[in-house]
């Protein structure tokens, strides 16, 4: 077994490609830490953490709670020459609610509440079996690729950075007083900063396909686990 | 990770050693497969072809920016209407924001929503344009790097929207002054969502196709029907 050579150039077996330019590399176990880059464009290939599961469904969690705050507590709230108006983050999508808009108030919804909370549960829907060693949950490739898809379209940051601009034109107009909401977001900012920070891609998959498949008769943290993969994971029924 | 399977100079792309490498994952595959079997992704080869839904989503996004710079963004009432009702263009709020001395926001609402989209149209067009085309790998480290802000920074310019939704939501205050949407709110989002789409489906392996040796014909032809060398 271990005269095999770590990888297959006919089946793409111990190899990865730069998802940004294609080059070819070997597949090779890393130490937490450490950072892999691709030799031609420099594109982070890999690059986990100790204990980074754990973290990310932790930040993940944070992320589903502070969300679901910022929905029912107020948002802002306004007031000036005794009139007062106080917003929640539905007010402010439902400003759009008026004729050819309304279509944008489904977007802003979901650009702002739904998908980073769709994101955060996709992502403990996968991380939580990997982190516990199990076999992951059905699905659990295609919930953690949408979560990445989804990733540009959620927009908590954003919309941080618009309430603050919205904030200075109001300023010269009424006296405004920030709710829960708002520092609900702020804190969401962070959240996510760490949760990108410690997410590392290549980790996770390599991971729901190791647990994923059952014909492993390898120690998972044995050094050269990648050499010592079975020909039949690169076939295309074995993944599937 | 850091070995290599060819250490020669040129760099052996899994196109070229007849394998294709998952965009989503990573994992690579013979050249026939269709989708990822890890993660379920559809496997595309790097072909030029896939500059078509660039450009498409390029020009939707385009045709939506003109009526988000004509209509207004968003109309204001102070005073009932008595004090005026006013309207504003994109580049109307910007030079009313001028008029009020508010330099700093002015310059934000400028850049997130005249500069950054209308550089984003020229910067995606640019990249559709030479991707694939011959190239030293300076060149595509420089275009690669434009690539890379144009997607960093595309999702941004929807600040503009979220400012008319928070203005338009808080600024309901009766007699004193309401603020309303404008159409321009809806055709601005779409520009930007299509913008976004536009530069996701751009390849950025294509940047690395052009690389000096005359090999990549050869490799090319087996998966890209016409080749021109």
């Amino acid at each position: 077994m271990s005269a095999e050579p770590s990888y297959d150039l006919a089946t793409g077996r111990g190899l990865i490609a730069c998802p940004s330019c294609d080059a070819l590399h070997l597949r090779e176990d890393m130490a937490p830490g450490e950072t892999a880059r691709c030799i031609r464009c420099g594109h982070v290939l890999a690059k986990p953490r100790e204990g980074a599961f754990g973290q990310l469904i932790a930040l993940a969690f944070t992320s589903m709670v502070l969300l679901i705050g910022a929905v029912f507590f107020p948002f802002l709230e306004v007031s000036t020459f005794g009139f007062g108006n106080a917003s929640s983050l539905f007010d402010v999508a439902l400003a759009f609610a008026d004729g050819v808009l309304l279509p944008l108030v489904v977007a802003v919804l979901a650009m702002i509440i739904g998908l980073p909370i769709a994101r955060s549960f996709l992502l403990v829907y996968t991380l939580v079996p990997l982190a516990q060693g199990r076999p992951p949950h059905r699905h659990a490739a295609t919930a953690f690729r949408w979560s990445e898809t989804l990733r540009p379209w959620s927009m908590a940051e954003i919309f941080v950075i618009g309430t603050a601009v919205a904030l200075v034109k109001v300023a010269g107009l009424a006296s405004v007083h920030l709710g829960p909401a708002f520092w609900a977001f702020c804190a969401l900012i962070f959240v996510n900063l760490a949760s990108r920070s410690f997410m590392c891609r290549t980790s996770i998959w390599d991971a729901i396909e190791q647990s994923g498949q059952s014909v492993d008769d390898r120690d998972p943290a044995g050094p050269p686990a990648e050499a010592q993969r079975p020909a039949n994971l690169a076939d295309p029924q074995a993944g599937a | 990770m850091s070995a290599q399977t060819e250490p020669q100079s040129p760099v052996l792309t899994a196109h070229r050693a007849g394998l294709i490498g998952c965009r989503s994952c990573g994992r690579v595959w013979p050249q026939d497969e269709a989708h990822c079997h890890r993660c379920g992704a559809e496997l595309v080869p790097p072909d030029r072809r896939g500059l078509q839904a660039v450009w498409a989503w390029l020009i939707a996004g385009l045709i939506a920016y003109i009526p988000a710079n004509v209509f207004p963004m968003m109309s204001t009432q102070t005073f009932a209407g008595l004090a005026g009702n006013s309207e504003a263009t994109i580049l109307g709020g910007v030079i009313e924001l001028i008029h009020y001395g508010s330099w700093d926001i002015a310059v934000i609402v400028f850049v997130a929503s005249i500069v950054v989209p209308v550089g984003k149209f020229i910067a995606i067009a640019w990249l559709a344009v030479v991707a694939g085309r011959p190239a030293n790998v300076d060149q595509a480290h420089t275009r690669l790097k434009v690539y890379e802000v144009v997607e960093f920074i595309g999702r941004w310019s929807m600040i503009d929207v979220f400012v008319v939704a928070i203005l338009s939501a808080l600024v309901q205050l009766g007699f004193v002054a309401s603020i309303k949407p404008g159409p321009a709110a809806v055709s601005f989002a779409l520009s930007v969502a299509f913008t976004m789409l536009s530069a996701q489906s751009f390849d950025a392996r294509l940047i690395w196709r052009g690389l000096p040796l005359r090999s990549r014909s050869s490799a090319g032809s087996a998966t890209t029907g016409p080749n021109d060398e």
